[in-house]
């Protein structure tokens, strides 16, 4: 049974602390120097690549925490194909950030107000973080220690949580019905492929063998 | 880490869900094979399945627990599910006439119903924070691809963008609370956070992710102060979809609601019914008073459920089982009249198109009296004038804020229905004392028989559905006590 307070507590159970503390560190601090770029960078292609480096270092902790299934995933998903379309949105559509950024000292202050509060908030909430005694017998480590992150995934994806698998690939249905409703426009007069007619077409139909007489052509 | 399905009779408790979910996937087939622009027979085939499972959930529901604890089934989801069943079913014979014009003519509409009532019968069936979430988000996510589904109209790809944005907002405020509660009880079963949570000992961040679950929830029943949306969306929606958003999505996630506060939370009831209370007064007092400057009748309908919204969570403030009782009434009364509503609105139509302000409205009932006497019932039902249903509605729900002392809620909802009736009333008068100035064209049959079946429930409800209503939602709110 193992109860997780937070990454350092976690990385304190490990037998080698040393070097995996260090890298933790290595990655959470350019972690948070990569996330503050992405929201101070005037350039959006900047941010975007400074996006991807939060990313990379986020899977990187992710690696510490024992989850190399997640930490794959968020390489492969978000830095492979996520990001590559926000590139493609930044570069295609040439939105005018400056003229987005222009009200933002007028929302500055209540937007630090707020944030002020939550900070406030979680501050409080941090601190009553507590594990109950009457826990142990409740929580469970999701994955058993023996076995890898991806095969647990699939002993317990098509069987114990079959049911919200199949409400994930609903959803999924749902994504794709929308985009093609939403986007699709039926052209009329456009020339289609229509491989049943062009593998039926006999040799009789498309060409005619024409005599020439010498002299005449055609 | 094995499954508890353990054969195909095993399944029996989800036999609805999958119904609608082979009948969705069926049906997006057969109509990409039919490959016509325009497919009457999907929207009616999704009708007959929706009303079909609708009678096997209350007629051959059987209760369980399956998947490992995050699908339920008892008297109370079954009774919800019946609702949103017919009122996804109702919604949708309310977009056959006129289709074309309004834009939801494409056999996809009724196929993304189909999935949004699926998202919606996963909710009310939720026994597991993941559940929730996954049904939430199918529901949610079906329907914001409906609202923008006539997208050549600036308005109705507004709505939709709108809503997806505020959606995304509070479903990420729910995602948020949930995983407090996660943090602080260590599952996501709903029953075992039921076991965790005491109210001696509950940790601040309990109740943290509590008040971040709820409000991702009001936001998608539309109670104050989550309610912005909701005047935009249904202006900007085509008509029958906005009949859609105000029938079975809000009695899901009233569903939800209920079952979280009523059965999970119950221990510490003390600090939700802070919460809902001022969601109700806050919810009927400014829908009484907004409403009265509307020129537009769609908004006025929105804002006329924000406060019946806010009249439901009377009852489950009351944190009784007579609330939940009332509320659960409350949801099938609100079902009628809505549908009754739509059906009214949808039927008056100028040459022009459908009619859009209030002012509309003058002199209907010498032109059309039959449209006009239907809507003058629903209104009065909606006022809650005895003996109509809407009366039943509220008395149960007050009844059981009385039972729970919360006498200032229950006088507060009741000068707040006094004020509301301004409105509604004003329609009466704009219908029955006005000269007409314009000319309806006929009556769609589909929508002359919704009325009549509308108007027949509102007014004989004390001597026909009433007392069998009452005994099932009885059952229904015994389930979760």
């Amino acid at each position: 049974m193992r109860t997780i307070c937070s990454p350092t507590h976690l990385i304190a159970e490990r037998e080698d602390d040393e070097p995996s503390a260090i890298f933790f560190y290595v990655f959470s601090t350019i972690a948070v120097i990569s996330a503050l770029m992405v929201i101070s960078s005037r350039n959006p292609v900047h941010s975007v690549l400074f996006l991807i480096l939060v990313f990379l270092n986020a899977s990187g902790l992710f690696l510490l925490a024992g989850a190399e299934f997640l930490a794959l995933l968020l390489v492969v998903v978000y830095v492979g194909a996520v990001m590559v379309l926000f590139l493609f949105v930044v570069m295609m559509l040439d939105v005018d950030f400056g003229s987005m950024r222009q009200g933002i000292l007028q929302y500055m202050p209540i937007g630090v107000v707020i944030g002020i509060i939550f900070l406030l908030e979680l501050l409080l909430v941090a601190g009553s973080f507590v594990i109950a005694p009457q826990l142990s017998g409740v929580a469970t480590v999701p994955i058993d220690m023996g076995v890898q992150n991806t095969k647990a995934l699939g002993l317990v994806i098509y069987t114990r949580y079959a049911f919200l698998f199949e409400g994930a690939g609903a959803v999924l249905l749902v994504a794709m019905i929308g985009a093609i409703v939403l986007t699709l426009r039926h052209k009329v007069n456009v020339k289609r492929q229509d491989p049943a007619v062009q593998s039926a077409r006999r040799p009789a139909d498309a060409m005619k063998i024409v005599k020439v007489k010498s002299g005449q052509g055609l | 880490m094995g499954s508890d399905v353990t054969s195909f009779a095993s399944l029996a408790p989800i036999f609805p869900e999958m119904a609608i979910a082979i009948g969705a996937v069926v049906l997006l087939l057969a109509g990409v094979i039919i490959n016509k622009e325009r497919s009457v027979g999907i929207s009616y085939a999704a009708i007959v399945l929706l009303l079909v499972v609708a009678a096997m959930t209350v007629f051959q529901g059987q209760d369980g627990i399956l998947f490992n604890g995050t699908f339920i089934a008892d008297g109370f989801s079954r009774y919800m599910k019946a609702l949103v069943l017919g009122g996804s079913a109702f919604a949708l014979m309310l977009a056959l006439p006129n289709a074309v014009e309004q834009g939801v003519h494409k056999f996809e509409y009724a196929v993304l119903v189909l999935l949004a009532t699926l998202g919606m019968m996963m909710m009310v069936s939720a026994n597991d924070l993941m559940t929730l979430y996954v049904g939430l988000e199918l529901q949610s996510l079906a329907l914001y691809v409906v609202a923008a589904i006539k997208r050549d109209d600036s308005r109705a790809t507004e709505a939709g963008l709108k809503y997806f944005v505020l959606g995304a907002l509070a479903s990420g405020m729910l995602l948020y609370g949930a995983s407090f509660i996660y943090g602080f009880t260590g599952t996501t079963n709903l029953p075992a956070i039921l076991a965790q949570v005491t109210a001696e000992d509950r940790s601040i961040g309990l109740i943290f992710g509590l008040v971040f679950l709820l409000a991702g929830v009001a936001f998608k029943i539309s109670a104050v102060p989550f309610h912005m949306w909701t005047p935009d969306v249904y202006e900007g929606a085509p008509t029958p979809v906005t009949a859609l958003f105000a029938t079975a999505p809000k009695v899901a996630a009233m569903a939800l609601l209920v079952r979280l506060v009523s059965n999970t939370f119950a221990p510490i009831a003390h600090d939700w019914q802070q919460i809902l209370i001022f969601l109700s007064i806050a919810s009927m007092v400014l829908a009484a008073f907004a409403a009265i400057g509307q020129k537009s009748i769609k908004r006025l309908i929105a804002y006329s459920s924000i406060g019946h919204v806010g009249f439901a969570l009377v009852g489950l403030s009351a944190a009784n089982q007579g609330g939940v009782e009332g509320v659960a009434i409350y949801m099938a009364i609100y079902v009628t009249m809505t549908v009754g509503l739509f059906a009214c609105l949808l039927s008056l139509r100028t040459e022009a198109g459908e009619i859009e302000t209030i002012e509309d409205f003058a002199g209907v009932a010498q032109t059309r009296p039959f449209v006009a006497a239907i809507m003058a019932v629903v209104m009065f039902s909606l006022i809650g004038m005895p003996p109509l249903a809407g009366f039943f509605a509220k008395w149960h729900v007050f009844l059981a804020a009385i039972d729970a002392h919360l006498y200032l809620l229950a006088v507060i909802g009741v000068l707040a229905s006094a004020v509301s009736a301004f409105y509604y009333l004003r329609i009466v008068k704009l219908m029955y004392f006005d000269e007409p100035r314009q000319t309806f064209a006929a009556v769609p049959n589909e929508l002359g028989i919704i009325m009549a079946i509308s108007g027949f429930l509102l007014v004989t409800y004390y001597f026909t559905v009433g007392g069998p209503l009452a005994s099932v939602a009885h059952m229904a709110a015994g389930s979760l006590f």
